[in-house]
């Protein structure tokens, strides 16, 4: 059963006994030093681990984390100080810390806050989590458990995990922002490994997303195919069995054929953090001057959208309090805009595209991605297949990376094959592929008519700090990039 | 400075107390508890202006239980940020739930009583200074290092910034039979992150930082921001070169990594899972004999002396701690010995299925099982300079970066975007970038034809220069 409160910030006001008094001294001591802008952000999580390995249920875990994280901008400088004690003494001593970045005379303090409703729900939100549900959890670990290990008998270990949490939010600024957000996160991993007389080999897979348990029940949800605990047993049991019997990676320069839904990882790396608006600020980001120009194929349309919903991306609200947005970051191979939040904004000069995001109340926002992805083309997958005399067909990525300044950029394949006169042939070992950003989407000369998101597993990183996010894109031919394998 | 008897926070030594009895009260058959409390402060300057300053403090508690039954033993944990009656009552009535609803297990449970422990000697891990030094010196540090990259040459126009961080921390384990530790570590640093371009405008970035326990082991601002500079203008100019095979050097920053994977590899929890390309390895050659590898949670670096130089201050390693997360004396084990694999590294439940005893290596988070960790962990050094490594090397490869994810333990396989300089005729020829390198772990180890002699502690993890054979560079 899920219940949408009609008022996320009654759980902070009511539940811990802050008042919106209280929340102006804070802004009005944050601003006593001067300073432009100042907000609190009051996060409350609490998370629930559970694993099986060796069909036992070995591990289960839950943590309460809940804190208050206060900043000050003055310019393009910023204060930041937390505190995970809520008594007034301790926010107000974090106030006058995180004001001591400003050096001035006092800011006068706006009246009142704008009492804005919140967003519409992108997502349910469950209630505390009941030992029913805990029970109900363990049993989606326990058949996936059990689907991985029937679906070959050289699948020798398997361990899967639930993981879920509950985030509550709320943010109070001297704008008059005062708004809040809950938002569920859940995800089902199972790991595997196979051997047989001579080789071993790992598989993984899973899902997830801003959803409730109900979601992994459901077969055929969405008409987004399979969700269940077999499912992703299956498909991490199948990945580990072909690796089996994987050839070495070619090596060098090729055309590579990406499959729909996570290899869209390659936009998350090539173009999404190239476009992160703090970088282009500082002019740090090999994409910083080029908005109008063409970086990519005209086939290339690109967008970041946090409004999806249930995606592992989404979010109501930011973390600054804005409302989250569609935004295109590339239009027919042409930049378009960048992600941006309330301090880039204001010093570009720039529209505020609702991308401030945080790990916690530990950090300060920065401009990150939501759900990242390719729109469709005209092609159909298998002309595109067709189309490659020799090359590699990449369907599954491990993590990417990307140096933003010299726009370098590798994304890891998992599962990959050679294509050999039009057609997908032996499965490959895995390797890693690099380009440059703001070239290689130049050389994409095929776009597929299968656009599918990822299946809600992925974390980025950024300056230490880990968002969830998603990505996506249809099947994409790119004539030409570096295959790191070992092979011919 | 360093405090051999650190100041006993009994409030938190009662916390610990209170919650251990508290959940052998509720059921729990034993448990452990984890207080941690810590402070940060950082500080970026960037364009000689302050653009960040960040200053918290935090603390935490984490609760692990287990309920016997029979020779097995069901465990869960819980973690919390509030330490408040209400929130510690939740804390210990949900581990108790929820431990029941695990499985028994015979491999679960506490060490025995006889093997906890730890280093009494004092191991200088934590230093007052840290703290102590002004807000206001700490953003000059940063200003200076900064400022002395941006002065270096007329092609650094920008930066990522210059920092300064501080931290400090202390831990306190205690659990139902009988052990007690604490420690305190502090840790200082700073860094210039320079941004460079060349004659089309095309830019890199690189950076070089100093770290130490004590503000007086940091090494000079002006001679860390002419590093970071000389590494950024380094890359300028770089190009992709041909798909080929040809030898490999990696800088001392790249090669810890590649022998960091050595810890993964020889890691209980994966040998146990036949997860691991050194399962059942034991005893067995897994790399050439000039390679002994080591983890030591104990060592404590300088005091050769008088004291009178800083460089005689003894500091404990960044891997250095007394005890380890199940309250085991912290010890030296060498991994691999003349190429030999002589010790798997384990914690109690890993050492228990493989039917061997703990290395002492167990990390404990707030929250979760143990998982296994480092302490200074390294690779010997060798006799040759980095110098001659390079000026025996008619056409190769010299990593100074890499990029990635592409390391696969279970089959050693091995890929990673690459940068670095090209070494023709035994000199640096130009800087390369845009490049993969691949190869398997299992040969690379083997193959490993020179060990360079700067072997230096830049961080918990250390190697010299490497050159290895027979990998595969892929590029244009």
């Amino acid at each position: 059963m899920t219940i949408i409160p009609p008022d996320h910030k009654r759980y902070f006001i009511e539940k811990l006994g802050i008042s919106e008094r209280l929340m102006e001294r804070c802004l009005g001591e944050a601003l006593s030093a001067g300073g432009d802008y100042a907000d609190l952000y009051f996060e409350s999580v609490t998370s629930t681990s559970l694993g099986i390995d060796e069909s036992l249920v070995k591990s289960a875990s839950q943590g309460i984390s809940v804190g208050c994280g206060i900043r000050v901008l003055s310019g393009e400088r910023t204060g930041y100080a937390y505190t995970d004690d809520l008594s007034s003494d301790r926010l107000l001593r974090a106030a006058r810390t995180a004001a001591l970045i400003a050096s001035g005379p006092a800011k006068e303090l706006m009246s009142g806050f704008r009492q804005t409703s919140d967003a519409p729900s992108l997502y349910p939100v469950a209630g505390a989590t009941s030992d029913a549900e805990i029970a109900a959890k363990l049993a989606l670990i326990q058949r996936a458990d059990k689907a991985a290990r029937a679906y070959d008998s050289r699948i020798t270990q398997v361990r899967a995990g639930f993981n879920d949490e509950l985030r509550r939010i709320l943010v109070a600024a001297s704008d008059g922002t005062f708004a809040s957000d809950t938002q569920p996160l859940a995800r089902l991993n199972v790991f595997v490994i196979a051997k047989d007389g001579v080789n071993t080999a790992r598989g993984s897979s899973g899902g997830g997303g801003r959803v409730t348990m109900d979601f992994f029940e459901d077969t055929r949800s969405q008409g987004d195919g399979d969700k269940s605990p077999e499912h992703y047993a299956r498909e991490a049991a199948r990945t580990a069995i072909l690796q089996l019997g994987a050839i070495e990676a070619p090596a060098g320069e090729m055309p590579v054929v990406l499959g729909p839904g996570w290899p869209g990882v390659l936009l998350h790396e090539a173009v999404g953090h190239g476009l992160e608006a703090d970088f282009n600020r500082k002019k740090t980001s090999a994409f910083a001057g080029l908005i109008g120009q063409k970086v990519a194929s005209e086939k290339v349309t690109v967008v970041d959208n946090g409004l999806m919903p249930g995606r592992r991306g989404s979010i109501n609200m930011d973390d600054e309090g804005n409302p989250t947005q569609e935004t295109v970051l590339i239009e027919n191979g042409i930049l378009k805009g960048f992600l941006s939040d309330k301090l880039n904004s204001r010093l570009m000069g720039m529209p505020n595209t609702g991308s401030g995001r945080r790990e916690s109340y530990h950090h300060i926002p920065m401009p990150r991605m939501t759900n990242t992805y390719m729109l469709n083309g005209d092609d159909m997958p298998e002309d595109i297949i067709k189309s490659v005399k020799r090359g590699l067909y990449a369907v599954n990525f491990g993590g990417g990376q990307v140096d933003i300044t010299n726009g370098k950029f590798v994304f890891s394949a998992s599962e990959a094959y050679l294509i050999e006169d039009g057609k997908v042939t032996r499965p490959v070992k895995g390797a890693t592929l690099i380009g440059n950003g703001p070239e290689a989407l130049k050389y994409v000369s095929m776009v597929g008519n299968d656009l599918a998101l990822d299946e809600g597993i992925g974390t980025c990183g950024k300056a230490g700090q880990s968002v969830p996010v998603g990505v996506g894109m249809p099947t994409v031919k790119l004539d030409r990039m570096t295959v790191g394998g070992t092979g011919q | 400075m360093s405090q051999s008897a650190p100041v006993v926070s009994s409030d938190l030594k009662q916390l610990a107390s209170e919650v251990l009895a508290k959940a052998l009260k509720a059921g729990a058959t034993d448990a452990e508890a984890v207080v941690y409390e810590g402070d940060e402060f950082s500080a970026l300057v960037r364009l000689g202006q302050v653009e960040t300053l960040k200053e918290s403090g935090s603390r935490a508690v984490g609760l692990r239980v287990f309920i016997a039954s029979g020779n097995a033993q069901r465990t869960a944990s819980t973690s919390s940020s509030d330490f408040s009656a209400e929130s510690i009552a939740r804390l210990v009535e949900g581990a108790v739930t929820l431990a029941r609803i695990t499985s028994e297990d015979p491999f679960a449970g506490l060490p025995e009583a006889h093997e906890f422990g730890q280093i009494d000697e004092d191991q200088h891990l934590y230093f007052e200074d840290v703290n102590q030094m002004p807000p206001a010196e700490r953003i000059e540090i940063a200003r200076r290092t900064e400022a002395a990259a941006m002065a270096y040459d007329a092609r650094i126009q920008n930066s990522g910034g210059g920092d300064f961080d501080t931290s400090t921390s202390h831990k306190i384990l205690m659990n139902s039979r009988g052990f007690i530790g604490e420690y305190r570590r502090s840790y200082c640093g700073f860094s210039a992150a320079p941004i460079a371009h060349d004659e089309n405008g095309n830019m890199q970035r690189n950076y070089w930082y100093s770290s130490a326990r004590t503000t007086r082991k940091l090494e000079n601002p002006e001679a860390i921001g002419h590093e970071a500079a000389r590494r950024t203008l380094k890359r300028l100019g770089a190009r992709q070169v041909k798909t080929q095979k040809a030898p490999v050097v990696f800088s001392p920053e790249i090669a810890r990594s590649i022998i960091g994977n050595i810890f993964d590899a020889a890691n209980g929890d994966a040998i146990y899972r036949n997860a691991s390309f050194f399962s059942g390895l034991l005893g067995e050659q897994v790399a050439g004999e000039n390679i002994t590898v080591i983890d030591d949670g104990t060592i404590v670096f300088g005091g050769k002396d008088s004291g009178k130089d800083s460089s005689d201050i003894k500091t404990g390693g960044f891997g250095t701690r007394p005890f380890d997360g199940e309250g085991l004396p912290t010890r030296r084990t060498v991994l691999v010995e003349r190429g030999i694999l002589k010790n798997y590294v384990m914690n109690t439940y890993t050492a228990r299925k493989l039917n061997m005893h703990s290395t002492g290596n167990a990390s404990r988070g707030l929250a979760g099982n143990p998982g296994i960790g480092a302490g200074n962990f390294f690779l010997e050094a060798g006799t040759l300079t980095p110098d001659e490594i390079i000026g025996d090397i008619k056409s190769g490869l010299y990593v100074t970066e890499t990029m990635g994810f592409g390391v696969n333990l279970v089959t050693g396989d091995y890929s990673q975007g690459a940068s670095g300089m090209w070494i023709e005729n035994g000199e640096i020829a130009y800087p390369v970038e845009e490049i993969t390198i691949a190869g398997n772990l299992k040969d690379m180890y083997r193959n490993i034809v020179g060990i360079g002699n700067d072997l230096v502690f830049r961080g918990a993890s250390a190697a010299p220069t490497i050159r290895i054979e027979g990998m595969t560079i892929a590029g244009a």
